[in-house]
């Protein structure tokens, strides 16, 4: 029953939702041959679910973005490489459960993945943190990102956060400084690197992890420097103003390969991710296979400037002589 | 609406005082401590570094007035001043971003929220940046992150040691992603400066918060902080909102940072010269 989950924006679904409900029932009772009819209404229900979702407003992609059923990190892992095993704890205070980091084979190739992860239901994301990462987080991906280099493997990672976890502790044992740690060391990585943002790109938190060689965005996903909430409390003076907030900022994976900010957009299946995983897993994978391919001829120190220079030429303003 | 609103509303109405504590109104003779309220003497104020002579208070300086206090006569060679920041986004909240701009220009004199160059502490060149918190909060926008690499870049190619004050509310919202990765961007010319075995020192003033904090602001070889600064990744409302509890009293405090291993050194306005002059003549000097 996919009706169930519907989100607001996809009423006009509900409709044709009932009525195939109906044939199927007529159908059931065996009275009568529906397989036509029921084919073409799902048809019907497939075309209008994809007019709906390339119309998608900002505000709505970030609903999609932070959808509950929205596959996660660990979906992707299960889905695109073999071999997974993951790898605990950041050696100096814990291990953070809102970042997985492992060793894994993509296609029979060796590669480092690592990522936040979400929750499922609410249970899963008390345990997740919400995927806000604590700075014992950014600190064992870069412990994991250390292994990658020193035995040339290249690193996977997928970005959905929120943000950075705003708690006491994350304060206290420095999440500005274990973020702008990575930024720097992220920089200076000499093996391919790439970067997808899954879901929510949240800030600081999603940067913290995301310095790529390319970086990549799902369809429906959102990249942003703070949450359409947060930007319309600050500057709109008002939290329910996050739909202008998110059309103003630019947050979608459209608007951001426009600012020449990601390389490159991957398909979604009609209807989001969730609505089916494996084959938004399928996409994922050839999108990764296809960028890493050309990284993986580069020398170190070629990979090191690629990088280099992506970053640095970032920036829009003017300059008079 | 709840009540609660109401007091948040008042609060941020309030906050712009930044122009009357920079105390650069003709006929402003006396200023009250935002800290202790004592009255003071403007001359007293500034002879004293804009320090309250009660209670120690760091009142905010302008990049003017830091350069000023921290560098050698006249040594001061302003680079790149003429980056303006663009509305590339085409953003407007309750103004357009142009206008913020264009209000912040004239409100403070300055082009941009940082004003970079060499300059010499004690005849030894540096390469040195200033934040300015009057310029739209210290906002780290595509200027501040183009001004800050391009800073590094010529440390490296002058050999010279490298110093930013940090003063700034972390990114600039308007410029949207590209505010964000300006963290990218200063964080990896940094990285390049290390590898040339360059030292940089970070000077952390109130308040060095967000993106700023989360990038070059924390990654000084040395890491040095004014008395009584916010220095933080999240602010303290965000934290309270979140965990809904109480904040340790001088939680993000500079003094806070230093027990908690973040920084190497609190150091009053008055040595801060002194401070700098010994670590880069360290560095300098075999």
């Amino acid at each position: 029953m996919k009706h169930k989950n519907l989100f607001p924006f996809e009423k006009p679904l509900l409709e044709l939702y009932e009525k195939l409900d109906e044939i199927r029932k007529v159908s059931e009772k065996g009275k009568m041959d529906m397989d036509e009819e029921i084919r073409m209404m799902e048809k019907r229900i497939e075309t209008m679910r994809q007019d709906i979702f390339s119309k998608l407003s900002p505000i709505q992609t970030v609903r999609v973005a932070r959808h509950i059923n929205r596959p996660t990190t660990l979906d992707y892992i299960d889905n695109i490489f073999s071999d997974f095993i993951e790898l605990h704890g950041d050696r100096n205070f814990s291990d953070d459960a809102a970042m997985i980091t492992g060793i894994a084979k993509l296609d029979g190739r060796s590669v480092v993945v690592l990522g936040q992860q979400k929750g499922k239901s609410t249970k899963e994301n008390i345990a997740r943190n919400f995927g806000m990462a604590n700075p014992e987080g950014y600190r064992k991906a870069l412990r994991v990102m250390r292994i990658a280099e020193r035995y040339e493997k290249p690193i996977i990672a997928f970005i959905d956060t929120p943000g950075a976890y705003p708690g006491i502790g994350a304060e206290e044992r420095g999440q500005a400084e274990a973020i702008a740690k990575n930024l720097r060391e992220m920089a200076e990585l000499t093996v391919p690197f790439i970067a997808i943002v899954t879901g929510e790109g949240g800030s600081g938190g999603a940067l913290g992890i995301g310095m790529g060689n390319r970086v990549m965005m799902l369809e429906f996903s959102i990249y942003s420097v703070i949450s359409p909430e947060g930007c319309a409390s600050i500057l709109f003076r008002d939290a329910t103003r996050a739909n202008e907030a998110a059309v103003a900022m630019k947050i979608t994976a459209k608007d951001l390969l426009k600012l020449g900010v990601i390389d490159e957009i991957i398909k979604e299946p009609v209807g989001g991710a969730h609505n089916n995983p494996k084959q938004a897993a399928a996409y994922m994978k050839s999108a990764i296979i296809k960028n890493l391919e050309p990284l993986l001829s580069l020398s170190h120190r070629e990979l090191i400037a690629d990088r280099y220079n992506k970053f640095r030429k970032m920036g829009i303003f003017t300059e008079e002589k | 609406m709840g009540i609660h609103d109401w007091f948040k509303r008042k609060k941020q109405e309030k906050e712009p005082a930044f122009v009357s504590e920079r105390l650069d109104i003709p006929g402003n003779l006396w200023v009250k401590c935002y800290k202790c309220s004592q009255a003071i003497f403007t001359k007293d104020l500034e002879a004293d570094l804009k320090v309250c002579p009660k209670c120690n208070y760091h009142f905010k300086l302008t990049a003017e007035e830091r350069l000023k206090q921290l560098l050698d006569e006249k040594s001061f060679k302003e680079i790149n001043p003429n980056i303006k920041s663009k509305n590339f986004l085409n953003f407007k909240d309750s103004k357009s971003y142009t206008d913020r701009i264009k209000g912040a220009v004239a409100k403070s004199s300055l082009k941009n929220a940082i004003v970079t160059g060499m300059g010499k502490i004690d005849s030894t060149p540096v390469a040195i940046g200033i934040m300015d918190f009057s310029f739209m909060g210290g906002s780290m926008g595509s200027v501040v992150g183009e001004k800050v690499s391009r800073l590094i870049e010529l440390g490296i190619e002058k050999k010279a040691p490298v110093i930013i004050f940090s003063s700034s509310g972390g990114a600039r919202m308007q410029e949207g992603i590209m505010s964000l990765m300006q963290m990218a961007k200063t964080s990896a010319a940094l990285g390049r400066l290390r590898e040339n075995r360059l030292p940089y020192i970070s000077v952390l003033t109130d308040p060095t918060t967000g993106g700023t904090s989360a990038s070059y602001a924390m990654l000084g070889d040395i890491n040095i902080a004014e008395p009584g600064a916010l220095i933080c990744f999240a602010g303290p409302r965000v934290i309270e909102q979140t965990i809904r509890q109480k904040l340790p009293p001088g939680f993000q405090r500079s003094e806070y940072l230093l027990e908690h291993g973040m920084i190497d050194i609190v150091s009053e306005r008055k040595d801060l010269r002194s401070t700098l002059n010994k670590i880069v003549k360290w560095f300098h000097e075999t």
